[in-house]
């Protein structure tokens, strides 16, 4: 074990680093694999490839995966700040680049190829937005001669128009949710939100009325009987064929049925093979690192980390708890990876780079008490003449 | 950006300071909005894992699950018999083996019960599904009478069997496109097995009423004896002409039933795969095409029927018919003029345009319709063809079906017409059913005088006697028939010499029972022939078909005179 008198980088991450999380967010990474190997194999073998393809590249990608969540927790804020600004300046312009070269897939372009491998900027911009907009948010609050909310609702424009384009109104929706968590999270008046608030429910209705598959979901949702639900239908009788203890592994039959069945309904497909148990011990897991990663960022003193932490645990939190919801029928069906478990080489390298965000923001740091003039921080070690 | 947060704390205690007051304000609100958000997400993540409990005590409705289980065994099927109630497509029971775990007091005993007589099932899987709590499980499917019945004996407890059922043909090919076939689940997907779902069965397996029980078999029209005779004439034919196909229609003339139906290349109804290759569909209710010279007996009739041509009548056939920048000419033309008769024995294109213009082709329209030629036929078959129409029926298209061009019929449909013609002028839509004669004579429609019938009779006994359809003659059974050679389209044109031979004939033609149509796709010249035409193959094909069939069928031969047509009110046979 290393020595807590060590002062090499290794043991000060390792000290430092909150392992509860860390553990749950492993955990999470192997289910996905796991839960990958029961989801994945029908939707290969439709697409014509290797039953395990999406299993093989899964496990291929966690390496990396996994390192860059490790290399990113060991940053200080401050390189954080500059990576989460190098990453979004270059995701800006291939963002812009998929509405030029992306390709075509579903009726959206999402997707732009780099260097041979295809990734889904939007995905990456997600949590760099958020990193940015919780540091000129808190240097907004500090300092009164910045607008930090203005440069905020600006570069949130910027990246909402382009998803609108896309279009990805998923993404553009957990966007804005997550924008206003930030603004509440920093403290927004309770007088702004509720005007916010009633904008936001006008924002819906307008959906409803203008766009006429929003409405058809969300009628389908509140009154199953007037349209074809039968993705639903078949999640449901899903979790209901699993039972409390899954039917056993490459038993189920709903995935060959389910067209997402290892990105969007990966959940309800897990719940046929591996059952109920196994789902409520996996949405245990996600509320313990959410809950976990909200605790820790209440006690972060410093407001940027408190507010970048927070952000981008809420939105894991919402990613996760939307795409179940849906599994389960709770909410209209709305296309949402599970974070860490659906199969996608750009949703696991995002989510990564989110979580190895909150890991280094919520490592302990010195803290100043209530008396702000007592600090505590690490002593060095007498250094050996 | 350049912000230094970690290593100035002293500087920003002093900014604290400073604002002392807003500092406090910035650290609670952002605190307690964390705490909000911790609240929310402590209660949607409660309620997924309640809506997940839920579904989980929704589980366990093991009615549903038995019975899911056991629909998914092969449902039972009627036989289909022949109308001597000779078999053709039965059910092969076969039994599946399942245990009812809970149900088993000692799951050694009947572990070790089970693989005395399987020994493969001697696996951890099986016993681990044994030990289970499970209420059903599959154990092995399709195990032998004996091993059913050794496992029977042993008096296991929580071990059952059940029946799954399997459809087997046991004349293979002979009546394919009869019968039809089955899919794995024993559902009819062709032919009559398709019928009879539709017609009853698919209702009565839902309700589950098909599991064990023996059903009524469903009888059909056909005569397998007639039937495997028609085919293996037909398939000798086909080797020895060389043809494309071949296809044959027996028909019984007074009451429509289907005796024989063949087309070749056929498929074993026991090798699903094969019923789904293009080239061994049924032509003869699915294919469509242009019948060629035995559409003039029906235009003939059609003519003489409406009174404004009779038998006597000349036409002029001296010249070939020019008609929209083409021309219409006789295949060894007479150059003269031609009586009705000599129209149709000498099977002259300009005679027969001659005698449709003198009736009309308003009249044409609506005889061809009252025969059933212009609309799609119904049967019990699944999948009959549509007719196909001229795009306009003008001048020109009206000539050319007078001889059987330009409107393609499926040959169960002509053999319909020609059964009509020779009848006593009844229509009756064809059925693979039995049907009596009294049930025949209420659905019948009358489409013709029994006067045109009887000259109808007269003109094709004569056309085997001295016109195409010689080789036709049986001794002793009277046969007559108008013989059709109908050029192909080949790449949109009409080829030389490439053909569709069919010969449409019925016997005994005094008062004729049975109608036999022979259609031969492409045969070519066989040594010491000098045309592929009708006469040479589709002609001979007939006669070696009702050699054999007439007897079976129980047609009394006469060899009083054979070459006359004897009225049918001097016969006296019954």
């Amino acid at each position: 074990m290393v020595s807590r008198t060590d002062r090499s980088a290794f043991a000060e991450w390792l000290w430092t680093i909150d392992r509860y999380m860390l553990i749950g967010i492993f955990t999470l990474m192997v289910s996905g694999l796991v839960l990958s190997l029961a989801a994945s194999p029908p939707v290969a073998e439709r697409l014509g490839l290797e039953s395990f393809y999406f299993v093989k590249k899964q496990a291929l990608f966690l390496i990396p995966s996994a390192a860059v969540m490790l290399g990113v927790s060991a940053l200080s804020p401050r390189y954080i700040r500059r990576v989460a600004l190098v990453v979004f300046c270059v995701m800006l312009v291939l963002l812009l680049g998929t509405l030029f070269f992306g390709s075509d897939i579903k009726g959206a372009r999402r997707w732009v190829s780099l260097f041979g491998i295809s990734i889904q900027p939007s995905e990456f911009i997600k949590p760099v937005l958020v990193v940015i907009i919780a540091f000129l948010l808190s240097e907004g609050r500090k300092a009164q001669d910045i607008p930090g909310q203005l440069i905020s609702i600006l570069l949130f424009g910027i990246v909402a128009a382009m998803l609108v384009a896309q279009p990805d109104f998923g993404q553009t929706m957990l966007l804005t949710i997550v924008l206003f968590a930030l603004f509440f999270l920093n403290g927004l008046s309770w007088l702004a939100i509720v005007p916010l608030g009633l904008m936001g429910i006008l924002g819906v209705a307008a959906g409803f009325t203008y766009l006429p598959h929003v409405r058809g979901r969300i009628m389908r949702f509140l009154d199953p009987s007037s349209g074809d639900t039968y993705q639903i239908d078949k999640a449901i009788d899903s979790f209901i064929a699993g039972g409390w203890l899954g039917r056993g592994v490459g038993e189920g039959t709903v995935k060959r049925i389910l067209p997402d069945s290892h990105t969007d309904f990966i959940f309800a497909v897990a719940a046929e093979e591996y059952g109920i148990i196994v789902c409520v011990v996996l949405v245990t897991v996600f509320a313990f690192v959410v809950l976990r990663g909200l605790y820790m960022a209440t006690q972060d003193q410093d407001p940027f980390g408190r507010l970048a932490s927070s952000g981008l645990i809420v939105m894991f939190g919402l990613q996760s708890t939307i795409n179940m919801a849906v599994n389960l029928n709770l909410m209209p069906a709305k296309g949402m990876t599970l974070p860490l478990i659906s199969s996608g080489v750009s949703s696991l390298m995002a989510i990564s780079l989110t979580m190895g965000f909150v890991l280094a923001l919520t490592r302990k740091r010195p803290q100043p008490r209530k008396n702000p003039i007592i600090t505590v921080t690490r002593a060095a070690p007498v250094q050996p003449a | 950006m350049a912000r230094k947060a970690d290593s100035s704390f002293l500087r920003r205690s002093n900014v604290n300071q400073k604002h002392g007051t807003s500092a406090i304000r910035l650290r609670g609100p952002g605190r307690s909005r964390i705490f909000f958000a911790m609240t929310i997400f402590v209660f949607v993540y409660g309620a997924i894992a309640g809506r997940l409990i839920l579904l989980g005590l929704q589980d366990g409705d093991p009615a549903e699950r038995f019975l899911a289980a056991q629909s998914s065994v092969a449902q039972a099927r009627p036989d289909i018999v022949d109308r001597n109630g000779e078999i053709l497509a039965t059910d092969i029971k076969s039994a599946a083996l399942y245990a009812e775990p809970r149900k088993i007091p000692d799951t050694d005993e009947v572990f070790d019960g089970l693989i005395s007589v399987l020994p493969e099932l001697d696996t951890p899987s099986i016993k681990k599904r044994l030990e289970s709590n499970a209420l059903f499980t599959w154990l092995k499917r399709e195990i032998s009478v004996e091993q059913r019945q050794a496992i029977h004996a042993l008096g296991l407890p929580g071990v059952g069997f059940r029946e799954s059922n399997k459809r087997f043909y046991p004349g293979g090919q002979t009546v394919s496109h009869i019968l039809g076939t089955v899919n794995v689940d024993n559902q009819g997907l062709s032919g009559m097995e398709k019928y009879v779902d539709q017609a009853w069965l698919k209702d009565l397996q839902d309700l589950g009423f098909t599991q064990d029980r023996t059903m009524e078999p469903v009888k059909l029209s056909v005569d397998l004896r007639v039937q495997h005779a028609v085919r293996d004439e037909l398939r000798r034919s086909m080797e020895y002409y060389k043809a494309k196909a071949a296809m044959g229609v027996v028909l019984k003339a007074d009451t429509g039933e289907v005796i024989a139906m063949t087309s070749l290349p056929d498929f074993d109804p026991n090798n699903r795969q094969q019923a789904l290759e293009k080239a061994r569909m049924n032509r003869v209710t699915g294919g469509v095409f242009e019948m060629g010279s035995i559409f003039k007996g029906i235009t003939i009739a059609m003519a003489l029927d409406s009174g404004k041509v009779k038998l006597e009548d000349g036409f002029d056939a001296t010249k070939p018919i020019r008609v929209a920048g083409q021309k219409i000419d006789d295949f060894h033309g007479k150059r003269r003029v031609l009586s009705v008769p000599e129209v149709f024995i000498y099977s002259s294109n300009i005679g027969t345009i001659k005698v449709m213009q003198k009736a009309g082709i308003e009249e044409q329209k609506a005889f061809l319709k009252k025969v059933g030629l212009t609309q799609k036929m119904t049967t019990e078959i699944p999948g009959v063809a549509r007719p196909l129409l001229p795009p306009k029926w003008n001048d020109l298209a009206a000539m050319t079906i007078s001889f059987g061009h330009g409107l393609g019929v499926t040959p169960l449909q002509m053999a319909v017409a020609g059964a009509t013609l020779v009848n006593g002028g009844k229509y009756l839509e064809p059925t693979f059913l039995p049907r009596s004669e009294e049930d025949a004579d209420k659905l019948a429609q009358q489409v013709l005088k029994p006067e045109t019938s009887e000259i109808l009779r007269y003109l094709n006994r004569e056309n085997v006697l001295r016109g195409s359809g010689r080789r036709a003659a049986v001794p002793g059974y009277d046969v007559g028939g108008k013989t059709g050679t109908a050029q192909k389209v080949v790449n949109g044109r009409y080829a030389e010499g490439v053909y569709l031979n069919s010969f449409m004939s019925a016997f005994p033609m005094s008062n004729p029972e049975y109608l036999v149509l022979i259609v031969l796709d492409e045969p070519q010249k066989v040594e010491g022939q000098r045309y592929s035409t009708a006469g040479w193959n589709a002609v001979p094909t007939t006669a070696s078909v009702i050699r054999r069939i007439a007897p079976m069928l129980g047609v009394v031969p006469d060899f009083a005179d054979d070459a006359e047509t004897i009225p049918v009110s001097y016969q006296n046979r019954n």
